[in-house]
């Protein structure tokens, strides 16, 4: 309960929040929402000696659309996703998959950049970011840089995140007309960590798959896009052959760790069935 | 480690105090300022007991630094009560029996005040997805969502007086 002590900042810019880390080194801590950072330190499994807050930091807040983009603050909470009409109106899939993370009071606080940023593979954002082909700002000493959400998880709570670098924006193409979606996330409580779970956005042509993308949670040390569960469906119906391949595809590229959530054997199958059930119900909302 | 001076207005009332860096908004709502109605039921930021509502929205103290507070509105179960006279959600609490040994109560009111401001005419689902972060060990939550739709409809009826 008790969080070790620290120093505390509070930049009033990304530039000022940049040079703190570029001065502190690796002794201090971007404090974001607070609800991984704060849970850690609390059980002293990270003793920063710094903490630089970004909360009063008005350009890393914010969702608006730049062409058929749309951009959302790193600092956005979780509960402002579920709000927001851009994303409701663009980016469904975030909206009604931000409602199966955590609780209402940790929506209040917890980001969408800090969720990422942690690279928990119990997060949900991961497996969402690379289902809708986002993309994410980092700003470091040298300026900034924009990187794939597909490729971005390297490791357990490891990212391509640079000590020195700010997560400042998530980009994500607007949903085309008629794309379909769904977030399976099958948990034994509301507030838990998913045991397994599925990302997918897809488009229609005619009967068949144009456009598809899944994206797995917590059943292997980092997020995972499916690649041959993709190819196994592009051009085809969705029916219950091409379903099957896409969940042995999925399964067949599962690490799960062990733990109180279950086996691997039984995450790995659960793996499996969120995979059907998201593309079932993607397809369904296709137009 | 130097303590930083803040300013938090605390149920209207404006408190500057030199706290700690590392220092819970929970503690230093209790320890500092002697408000024990929010309480702690874990390390882990699951129960919820210790919610208070800062700047319009529920916030588990548990998990957020008083230093993080300078500047902000903090709103306790100690100041719902207006003059001596319950708030809805109390009084739904009290009349609906949503109450036992007390414990998660401060918590479950800040929420449900909170709750009903969002969503003032909720479903049943909605109030139990609404309060999904706060647990209790008594009631089984039924009472609870009883009282919440109390107090829902007592807060839409017209002003008396």
């Amino acid at each position: 309960m008790i969080p070790p002590r620290f120093e505390y900042h509070v930049p009033r810019s990304v530039g000022e929040a940049v040079d703190l880390l570029g001065q502190l080194g690796s002794e201090a801590k971007l404090l974001a929402g607070g609800h991984s950072l704060l849970p850690m330190m609390k059980l002293r499994f990270a003793q920063p000696t710094h903490l630089i807050d970004l909360n009063r930091i008005p350009e890393l807040r914010g969702i608006r659309e730049e062409g058929g983009t749309v951009v959302i603050g790193a600092m956005t909470s979780e509960n402002e996703l579920i709000r927001s009409p851009i994303v409701h109106a663009r980016l469904p899939l975030l909206a009604e998959a931000a409602q199966l993370i955590a609780d209402p009071q940790v929506r209040n606080r917890g980001t969408i950049g800090g969720d990422i940023a942690h690279g928990d593979p119990g997060n949900d954002h991961p497996a969402l970011s690379i289902a809708i082909e986002a993309s994410f700002v980092l700003e470091g000493p040298n300026g900034r840089r924009t990187v794939a959400a597909d490729g971005f998880f390297l490791g357990t709570y490891m990212t391509l995140l640079e000590e020195n670098e700010v997560m400042c924006e998530i980009h994500a193409p607007a949903f085309a007309q008629g794309t379909g979606w769904a977030y399976e996330k099958l948990k034994r409580k509301t507030g838990d960590w998913a045991t397994a779970g599925c990302a997918v956005v897809m488009r229609k042509g005619g009967n068949s798959v144009s456009h598809v993308r899944i994206a797995l949670t917590n059943v292997a040390p980092t997020a995972l896009r499916v690649e041959a569960a993709e190819a196994a469906l592009l051009g085809q119906p969705l029916n219950p052959a091409t379903l099957q391949a896409a969940a042995d595809a999925a399964i067949a590229i599962c690490d799960p760790a062990e733990d109180l959530r279950g086996d691997i054997e039984y995450k790995t199958a659960m793996a499996g069935e969120m995979v059907k059930r998201a593309l079932t119900k993607a397809w369904s909302r296709c137009v | 480690m130097a303590k930083k001076l803040i300013t938090v207005h605390v149920n209207g009332k404006a408190e500057e105090k030199a706290v700690e860096p590392r220092t819970l908004l929970i503690h230093f709502l209790r320890e500092e300022l002697n408000l024990t109605g929010a309480h702690i039921g874990c390390e882990t930021s699951h129960c919820g007991a210790c919610t208070v509502d800062i700047d319009g929205q529920s916030v588990k103290s548990c998990t957020h630094l008083a230093v993080q507070c300078d500047g902000s509105e903090v709103l306790t179960v100690e100041g719902l009560a207006n003059k001596g006279v319950l708030h809805a959600v109390q009084e739904g609490f009290y009349k609906e029996h949503g109450l036992q040994c007390g414990f998660c109560t401060p918590g479950m009111l800040m929420r449900a005040y909170r709750f009903l401001h969002d969503n003032p005419n909720p479903s049943e689902e909605e109030i139990r997805s609404g309060l999904s972060g706060n647990l209790c060990r008594c009631t089984g939550y039924q009472n609870i969502v009883k009282a919440v739709q109390y107090a829902a409809k007592k807060l839409q009826e017209p002003a008396t007086a």
